[in-house]
């Protein structure tokens, strides 16, 4: 796409993007490129001298046992923050979406938590499910569960899935309620006309019309689980019992910053880099679809 | 009209009430601890309802800090924090909306190379680059700044794309026009370009706003001084310190004063928020 009408000048355009330009290629190129470089590189313990050694970086990392968990881990904590708050999203959008009274309220009600930040996320749920002095562990207990995500790494695990799906909700309630706002009405009073009755209506009618948000969401949720819950794990678990909430943007941070070892740091952040590029890709291959349909 | 039954909509607002107290329970009970005693709560023995040192804990929190761990009054904390989300906001969107004006309204040698180049940034959170980046803003010595801070943040593309796409449907005759009228370049842009970019500018402040205000990973990395805390940075190290000395109503308070500003944004100004946030993510 082109304009038609355009100014005419020499040395202008330069000058309208130089601030930009500068500011990408110093703090996003030239370190993009550093660490491609600095994950060929390996550097000795004291830092003296450093060796150009290929691949051994990468090797080392899928050799790792660890470096294997720690990708399994992410996905898998990825897949169910996803799930969950797609799921408890959906639901809460479907009843959003009915023509109630005071709706516009509880839209407000719903999204505000769009706006807290991961770390103060943490705090929240890592007070309400503190061991021991957590509101809500006092009543797992009474209930006969041994509470203890400071010991227990599954418990660990579930209490970082839980605090960053519900970060979560809103940024999808709100998706999902502009999704299901665009289904033509005239569409579900056929099927009301044909008997559907609600729950079949919602399964056959609305939900394969919302695939396009559910699957651009999914996407969303994935990167936003790599990336987002750094803050959220850092305040809760900080990786730990163990390493059972390490995921590897988590490892990228410790290994570089505690074991410095920025080699395999920077060969970590390569890999991340491609797999946020392959998730970017999908997500713009799909949303060029949408648009031509 | 498609039948709406009673129970339906009845089972609609419980569900809804639910959902909207799941959400807002971890907050109340924020709310209530800040309002407690330390040792009730360190007991275990918090009540559900607030207690009576609410004046107490925020006066603490704001201006003293606690006495323990960090010793830097959160208001401070919540000034670096402000300063960062505007020179986040304000930053990108200057930049982004001359290199948008160059891009469209002008042809020149490396236009596509030059926005593809921009574009390409749209692919990587700073996590995946973070420690050569630190390298970089400590070899300009930067660590500790307000520049520095916000300068590796600024680089992305999303507005710029935004911006491109806002001035694609401007008509040409408002150009030609202006062009009639004897105005060059700069007059174009500010006289009549700029205004109408209102809404699309107030939209995306809104949301660079929060983003900013709630960055994490990189504040945490490149402050290492007290005084260029901020506040999400300080309220992670207010409960390194061992659990018993966590002074638990004013991390409580810090959390709360940490949310208050985004989601006062969002609350308020719930229409440009909601515009700002489907735009960027397209």
């Amino acid at each position: 796409m082109q304009k038609q009408s355009i100014f005419q000048s020499k040395l202008l355009p330069y000058a309208l993007v130089a601030p930009q330009l500068a500011i990408v290629l110093i703090f996003f190129y030239w370190p993009a490129a550093q660490a491609v470089i600095q994950s060929f590189l390996l550097q000795d313990a004291f830092g003296l001298s450093t060796t150009f050694v290929w691949f051994e970086n990468y090797l080392e990392l899928f050799k790792d046992p660890a470096y294997f968990a720690a990708i399994v881990r992410t996905f898998a904590f990825s897949f169910a923050i996803a799930i969950s708050s797609l799921s408890f999203a959906l639901l809460l959008a479907v009843m959003a979406d009915k023509p109630l009274r005071g709706s516009t309220l509880y839209r407000t009600l719903l999204i505000w938590p769009y706006a807290v930040a991961p770390p103060v996320v943490g705090v929240l749920w890592v007070f309400m499910l503190h061991p021991s002095l957590g509101v809500l562990s006092r009543y797992l207990r009474a209930m006969g569960v041994d509470w203890n995500p400071l010991l227990n790494g599954d418990q660990a695990a579930a209490l970082i899935i839980l605090a960053a799906a519900w970060k979560q909700i809103s940024y999808n309630f709100l998706f999902f309620l502009a999704g299901l706002q665009s289904i033509p009405k005239s569409v579900i009073e056929a099927a009301a006309i044909d008997g559907a009755r609600p729950m079949r209506r919602f399964w056959t009618v609305i939900f394969p019309l919302l695939s396009p948000t559910i699957f651009f969401l999914l996407v969303i949720n994935i990167v936003y689980a790599f990336f987002d819950t750094f803050g959220i794990i850092d305040t809760m678990t900080r990786g730990g019992p163990g390493k059972a909430t390490e995921t590897l943007v988590y490892k990228v941070y410790t290994d570089g910053l505690l074991g410095g070892n920025l080699g395999s740091s920077a060969a970590q952040s390569v890999i991340l880099m491609v797999i946020v590029i392959v998730l970017t890709g999908i997500q713009f291959r799909f949303v060029e679809r949408k648009v031509t349909y | 009209m498609v039948e709406e039954e009673g129970f339906q909509r009845y089972l609609a607002h419980v569900i809804l009430w639910i959902g909207i107290a799941i959400v807002a329970f971890p907050v109340y009970l924020a709310i209530v601890a800040s309002t407690q005693d330390n040792a009730v709560i360190a007991n275990g023995q918090m009540s559900l309802l607030p207690g009576g040192h609410f004046f107490e804990t925020y006066y603490q929190t704001l201006f003293v800090g606690t006495s323990g761990s960090t010793r830097e009054p959160v208001l401070n904390m919540m000034l670096n924090s402000l300063i960062m989300a505007l020179l986040i906001a304000v930053g990108k969107i200057a930049i982004s909306i001359i290199s948008a004006y160059a891009i469209v309204y002008f042809r020149f040698p490396f236009r596509m190379a030059i926005f593809w180049i921009i574009f390409i940034t749209l692919m990587l959170p700073v996590e995946v680059r973070i420690y050569p980046t630190y390298k970089i803003v400590a070899d300009l010595h930067l660590l500790d700044s307000y520049a520095g801070l916000s300068l590796p943040l600024i680089a992305s593309a999303t507005a710029t794309l935004l911006f491109r796409q806002f001035f694609m449907t401007v008509p040409d005759e408002l150009l030609e026009a202006s062009r009639i009228d004897g105005a060059g370049p700069f007059r174009f842009f500010w006289d009549t370009l700029l205004p109408l970019s209102r809404t699309n500018m107030a939209a995306l402040f809104v949301i660079l706003f929060i983003l900013g205000w709630n960055q994490y990973l990189w504040p945490l990395l490149i402050t290492t001084r007290d005084d260029m805390q901020t506040i999400q940075v300080g309220i992670r190290k207010m409960i390194t310190t061992t659990d018993a000395l966590t002074e638990w109503p004013v991390v409580m308070a810090t959390a709360l004063l940490a949310m208050l500003p985004p989601v006062f944004v969002v609350v308020v100004m719930q229409k440009l928020f909601v515009r700002g946030l489907v735009e960027t993510e397209k």
